[in-house]
């Protein structure tokens, strides 16, 4: 690990000062100091931002709003949370381990980096950790790689469960720096890697993610989260499925569907979404939905599989969700 | 200078000539800091310390080179194995992936300090009692972690069934296979615990 000058922020102002003069915010740092060790991360300064105030879970009429230093066990341990958005907490649940859920933060869940084995060997050539120096993956070892969203710069999946949750439910990312606040839907917070894989996300430099929101409606109740993994637990996803349904008088009013571990950002299916709403459920609805599932798919030489596992991941997501009680 | 200290200055110093040289990150390009070093005050295990550390080292460091408690183990050094688990204010959490200097005011229960905890002085823990008449183990590397976790694990209340314990006890690979039995070992002594 390379030297770095370690400050502790005590309140918003010093962090973001801190942050507005290139340090890099710590909270977790399950992400960071693995990072760190392996020299993909090299900041010349740290700012410990777990003294600030942002570890709230707040529920009112419209929306859950998420303290972004709140830990994962706590956020998946939450009822309200279990209860009006299941999809949440199983996401959360069947992300990485216990041990790892009691230190990682929802706002460090989102900053996490690719788990793209290339990416983490600094001998390899990556364009998201060195632009300009090529993609080691697209020639190499790709069962793991995205086949939606990628570019020929970069093909490296995101690893967040929670993510593709909070996509799927519409969640909006509060940030703050010196100029004041903005609301990011989570949908725009991560960017595409086209021809820029370094740049990973929609935030400046130096601002803070001080909360995740996210609206109640008429389906988030009946939701959940599909999780298929190469072992049982403490995986990340080959791949998974969001699923939230309303599901009124034999109608679906309204759908949301979301899939991880096949793309480069937790990637939303809108088409998926057209052909269900408004629909009457019907035994094949489910699988004439999810038949758009991988539309636009482009796989790599090792990865053709999940072509056919995203569509059936969802068609078995949203038939376990529209059979909930 | 013992040896487990200059092994780190010399690996140090290796390795930042050789990515100056030949390899490149996506980290800031900022001029190098220069070393740091602060004094970190942590309850351990019962006793209070004061310890001098380098910014860059992690707790699990800070423990088995700066305060000598090698209990706890050093498997994978990036999160995947569990094996350095210890309770952090109470929480199991991986003491490799967070720096000791983030934990000033602390308290840290390790391996080292658990017998003491179950009751008696000087008689094993309930569970380190139930992961020996299990015979929960068989090189033993991961079993400070096992144990640890799995008193997380019980504190939790994540122990209603052999399926729940697995899942919740999977953040600590043991790559003997004691699996079966550390689960019977978790079962049992959250009965008794």
């Amino acid at each position: 690990m390379y030297p770095f000058t370690f400050t502790k922020a005590v309140d918003e102002s010093s962090a973001l000062a801190a942050g507005r003069s290139g340090a890099r915010y710590i909270a977790g740092g399950t992400t960071l100091v693995d990072l760190m060790r392996v020299t993909v991360e090299r900041p010349g300064s740290v700012v410990d931002i777990n003294a600030l105030p942002y570890r709230g879970v707040d529920l009112d009429g419209s929306a859950l709003r998420i303290g972004s230093l709140v830990r994962m066990a706590d956020l998946a341990a939450d009822q309200r949370v279990r209860r009006q958005f299941p999809v949440m907490s199983e996401a959360l649940e069947l992300s990485a381990s216990a041990q790892l859920r009691n230190m990682a933060s929802i706002g460090g869940n989102l900053m996490q980096r690719p788990r793209c084995l290339y990416f983490r060997d600094v001998s390899a050539n990556c364009n998201r950790r060195t632009p300009g120096t090529g993609c080691a993956a697209t020639g190499g070892l790709n069962r793991n790689h995205a086949i939606l969203g990628t570019s020929d710069q970069c093909v490296a999946t995101h690893p967040s469960d929670l993510a593709v949750a909070l996509v799927a439910l519409d969640a909006v990312v509060v940030t703050r720096d010196p100029s004041g606040d903005r609301r990011i839907p989570v949908a725009d917070f991560f960017r595409l890697p086209g021809t820029t894989p370094d740049r990973e996300h929609d935030l400046r430099p130096g601002e803070l993610i001080v909360a995740v929101e996210v609206p109640t409606g008429p389906s988030t109740a009946r939701s959940g989260y599909l999780k298929i993994r190469d072992r049982q637990s403490y995986e990340f996803a080959v791949t998974s499925a969001a699923v939230a349904l309303d599901v009124t008088g034999g109608t679906v009013r309204d759908a949301k569907v979301a899939v991880g571990g096949v793309a480069t950002v937790p990637w939303r299916l809108p088409a998926v979404e057209r052909a269900l709403v408004g629909r009457p459920v019907s035994p094949g609805l489910w699988r004439d939905a999810a038949a758009r599932a991988a539309d636009g798919a482009k796989p790599l030489s090792d990865n053709g599989f999940k072509v056919e596992l995203v569509r059936r991941v969802v068609e078995r997501q949203l038939a376990t969700v529209a059979s909930l009680p | 200078m013992n040896r487990r200290t200059f092994v780190g200055a010399s690996i140090t110093v290796g390795g930042a000539a050789a990515a100056a040289s030949a390899l490149s990150g996506c980290g800031d390009d900022a001029p190098r800091a220069e070393q740091q070093t602060t004094s970190v005050a942590m309850r351990i295990n019962g006793e209070d310390r004061t310890v001098d550390v380098d910014v860059r080292t992690s707790l699990l460091d800070m423990l088995r080179e700066r305060v000598g408690l090698t209990g706890t183990k050093k498997g994978c050094d990036q999160g995947a194995c569990g094996a350095c688990t210890v309770l952090l204010d109470g929480k199991r959490v991986n003491s490799c992936l967070t720096l000791a200097v983030m934990h000033d005011g602390a308290e840290v229960q390790t391996i080292e300090g658990v017998a003491d905890s179950g009751g008696r002085a000087g008689r094993l823990h309930p569970l380190q009692q139930a992961f020996v008449d299990a015979d929960a183990f068989q090189c033993g590397y991961c079993t400070s972690g096992q144990i640890m976790s799995g008193l997380g694990c019980i504190d939790e209340g994540h122990t209603g069934s052999d399926a729940e314990i697995r899942e919740w006890m999977s953040g600590n690979i043991c790559r003997c296979g004691a699996y079966t039995n550390i689960v019977t070992a978790v079962a049992t002594a959250a009965k008794n615990v």
